[in-house]
């Protein structure tokens, strides 16, 4: 949502400095914004509660399969070309979010 | 082809990005530390807390940190591909993790390691990507 508002507001026009605050005051007068910004602080406070009573190990894979969710998002949500490559990498760091979180 | 402004500009808010995060996650946790837990959850007790809270600087550069962090990450979105800007934000983890063995003395585990070189590989080679993409149908 946060991504589709922003393309939205970017409209087509050329990037400067200066326009970056204009850019920003936009984006924050959509709703959708904001229902993106609730969406993700649910999100958070859903992990962190699920944190509280359920292992590591249970919530590892729900962290990198983060990444892997966020890209099937871009590619059928935003329309983004999501290539073999940025795929391989994804995969990658999902892999590695997952080793790195249960490892703490 | 890709402009080197481009790339150049949206690697910057992606530095950024990553480093604001976990910055400012660890300024408002030092600030919420020393205010300490509320002893109950009445509204007293919230109210105190949150006061108390609301008088550490170190919260209050948290919270500063973390909209600059979600500015920047706005930002990036305008003009960047979530697909290329959410595996670089992983990044958070590697600063994570060097923060907390060379300033704070941390252990980090080696799997933890191993996990932040995957990282690393898998956003290096997201950044071989074009940061835009055409959109498809």
């Amino acid at each position: 949502m946060v991504t589709h508002v922003m393309k939205k507001v970017a409209r087509e026009e050329q990037w400067t400095w200066r326009i970056a605050p204009h850019r920003v005051g936009r984006a924050l007068a959509e709703g959708q914004m904001w229902m993106g910004v609730g969406l993700m602080a649910l999100a958070f406070f859903a992990f962190i509660t699920v944190l509280s009573w359920a292992e590591v190990s249970y919530v590892v894979p729900a962290t990198a399969a983060n990444y892997i969710v966020g890209a099937l998002g871009a590619k059928f949500l935003l329309n983004e070309q999501v290539s073999k490559v940025r795929w391989a990498g994804m995969l990658l760091v999902a892999a590695g979010v997952a080793l790195a979180c249960a490892a703490h | 082809m890709i402009p080197k402004s481009l790339r150049a500009r949206t690697n910057l808010f992606i530095v950024l990005v990553v480093m604001l995060n976990p910055l400012g996650n660890t300024f408002l946790r030092e600030g919420m530390n020393r205010t300490g837990a509320p002893p109950n959850w009445t509204s007293q007790a919230l109210a105190i807390f949150f006061w108390k809270a609301f008088q550490s600087g170190s919260v209050w550069l948290g919270i500063g940190l973390l909209i600059l962090f979600f500015i920047c990450y706005m930002l990036v979105l305008s003009w960047a591909d979530y697909s290329y800007v959410l595996p670089a934000t992983a990044g958070s983890y590697v600063v994570v993790a060097l923060l907390g063995s060379t300033v704070l003395g941390e252990h980090v585990p080696l799997g933890r390691w191993i996990g932040i070189g995957l990282i690393c590989a898998g956003a290096g080679l997201v950044g071989r990507t074009s940061p835009a993409t055409e959109r498809g149908n």
